[in-house]
């Protein structure tokens, strides 16, 4: 969402994305060193209330991805697209892989996250980008 | 506790019916349940009724009561939602309902209409089973997500695209004589290798089909079918649930689905039995890599070991543990809300020997059932015994 009027924002999610866009990604961690994202109330994995707002690294590791071909109509002008889940240790994200042809990602292909744009409709998305 | 059997299975054809409504097709199913059954409607006490995007597909909530009432049933009508898995938690609920002692007739099904949508509204709807925010919102596909899984269980395990191609082959060759299947027909590894890709590493023929459908099941206890003289020789012997983080890059592991696991060693407990009794499997291979996923979720095949069990022919119909002869979601279709139950529908008729391929497990006594929502951020498993 862009945050314009006719666009209400998640609370949690749009704020993680604008400090991800700013340069200062974060996610949650518990006292157990599990990692999540926001909005939480508790830890997904042991259930601590306990979190607070930790530096996400800028470099991630992808662990797997996807050509997609066919897209959801929200992404048919992005098609084809790069989707990958990237591991930053504690926690992972799921983005899209931009600036590297499609059969230039490996598993295991260093990158940064940041925010984009999509071509389809102009929305926020979570972007990758090789490091 | 109360033993539960199934009484009647209904099932409509699946396929492409894109102008029928939902009311239309799984009233069809349902008649033909209650009608296999020889239980009249008056003596249904519950409907439990499966679906997932009927408020996409058709603009239509509340379709439990609309549902009840195109099946002639004036009892109490629920609807379950959980993604694919949605009608086999309803036939689960059922199954508890009757058990406990709280009824002693349930009907339990599903039904989906997808094909009145475009292939890209319904990749649209069919992504809601996802995490909007962190998942669908970055570009995520029902094909993409288990694309992603697939990857990931290459780098993991090794395989590739022919072992998934064999699944794929295997599956429509069983779909051939099942007169409920979309695609009565078979395909080749080559067909299967050539196909476009649609999420690579999946293309064309990894996938399940888009498709409508319905199924219904009469679930009664033992005691009402010995009263009636209902002949009813399959019995509900095991049913269990597993949840689990709904965002895939939110589990331990990319390239394992233990919420299924979770279901099965639930199901197996009750049921008293362990994997290695296992003779006949209708599991949920929405795509080629979740048969495997689920074979070794269930016990059937260690991590790792499933990706080659349709290429060395050990679960083709002529292997040592026939998985999905009624030709799986793959070739006999897909109508989400429907298919958990269509599944207990063709285990049913494989065990009691009225399916087209009875003929390959003439002996069978054990089976189970696997049905999943999502990237198996739910599962149910059922376990089906031939009675003494």
């Amino acid at each position: 969402m862009s945050g314009d009027d006719a666009s209400p924002r998640d609370a949690g999610y749009d704020d993680w994305l604008d400090a991800l866009a700013a340069g200062d990604g974060y996610y949650l961690a518990c006292e157990n060193g599990h990692g999540s994202l926001p909005p939480r109330r508790v830890c997904p994995h042991c259930g601590s209330s306990a979190l607070s707002e930790v530096d996400l690294p800028d470099s991630g590791n992808v662990e797997t991805f996807t050509v997609v071909h066919v897209a959801a109509p929200s992404f048919v002008d992005d098609a084809p697209y790069v989707t990958a889940v990237v591991d930053f240790g504690d926690v992972r994200l799921t983005g899209v892989v931009r600036d590297v042809a499609p059969e230039d990602v490996t598993v295991g292909t260093a990158v940064g996250v940041d925010v984009g744009t999509k071509t389809t409709d102009g929305e926020r998305l979570v972007v990758f980008h090789p490091r | 506790m109360n033993g539960v059997r199934v009484a009647g299975v209904g099932l409509t054809k699946f396929g492409r019916h894109s102008e029928r409504t939902g009311r239309d097709l799984f009233a069809e199913a349902a008649l033909h349940a209650m009608e296999d059954a020889g239980v009249p409607r008056d003596d249904v006490e519950g409907l439990n009724y499966g679906n997932f995007m009927g408020a996409l597909a058709e603009h239509q909530g509340h379709q439990a009561p609309l549902m009840a009432e195109a099946a002639g049933l004036t009892c109490p009508a629920t609807r379950y939602e959980e993604a694919c898995a949605s009608a086999g938690v309803a036939a689960r609920e059922a199954v508890k309902s009757i058990r406990s002692g709280e009824a002693d007739v349930i009907l339990a099904g599903g039904m989906e209409r997808m094909t009145n949508l475009s292939t890209a509204a319904t990749t649209e709807a069919l992504a809601i089973a996802a995490d909007e925010l962190f998942e669908v919102r970055q570009g995520m596909t029902f094909p993409g997500a288990y694309a992603l899984m697939a990857r990931a269980y290459f780098e993991t395990f090794g395989g590739d695209r022919e072992d998934l191609a064999h699944v794929a082959v295997k599956n429509h060759a069983n779909a051939v004589s099942n007169e409920y299947a979309q695609y009565q027909r078979e395909i080749t590894v080559e067909e299967a290798m050539e196909s476009v890709p649609v999420a690579e590493p999946l293309h064309l023929f990894d996938a399940c089909p888009i498709t409508d459908g319905a199924s219904a099941l009469v679930f009664v206890s033992e005691a009402y079918a010995e009263t009636h003289d209902i002949d009813a020789p399959v019995a509900v012997v095991g049913t269990g649930q597993g949840s689990d983080n709904l965002a895939l890059h939110d589990r331990e592991h990319l390239a394992q689905t233990p919420a299924a696991t979770r279901a099965a060693e639930m199901a197996y407990d009750e049921a008293g039995i362990g994997p290695d009794d296992v003779e006949v499997a209708e599991v949920h291979d929405c795509f080629t890599i979740a048969e495997v996923l689920a074979l070794e979720s269930l016990g059937l095949y260690e991590p790792g070991e499933a990706i080659g069990a349709a290429r060395r022919g050990e679960t083709t119909r002529d292997g040592r543990l026939p998985v999905n002869l009624s030709g799986g979601l793959k070739a006999k279709g897909h109508p989400v809300g429907a298919t958990g139950g269509s599944q207990i529908v063709e285990l049913t008729r494989l065990l009691r020997g009225d399916h087209p391929n009875s003929d390959v497990v003439p002996d069978a006594r054990v089976g189970v059932t696997h049905n999943a929502g999502g990237t198996v951020a739910s599962a149910v498993v059922h376990v089906l015994e031939v009675a003494e």
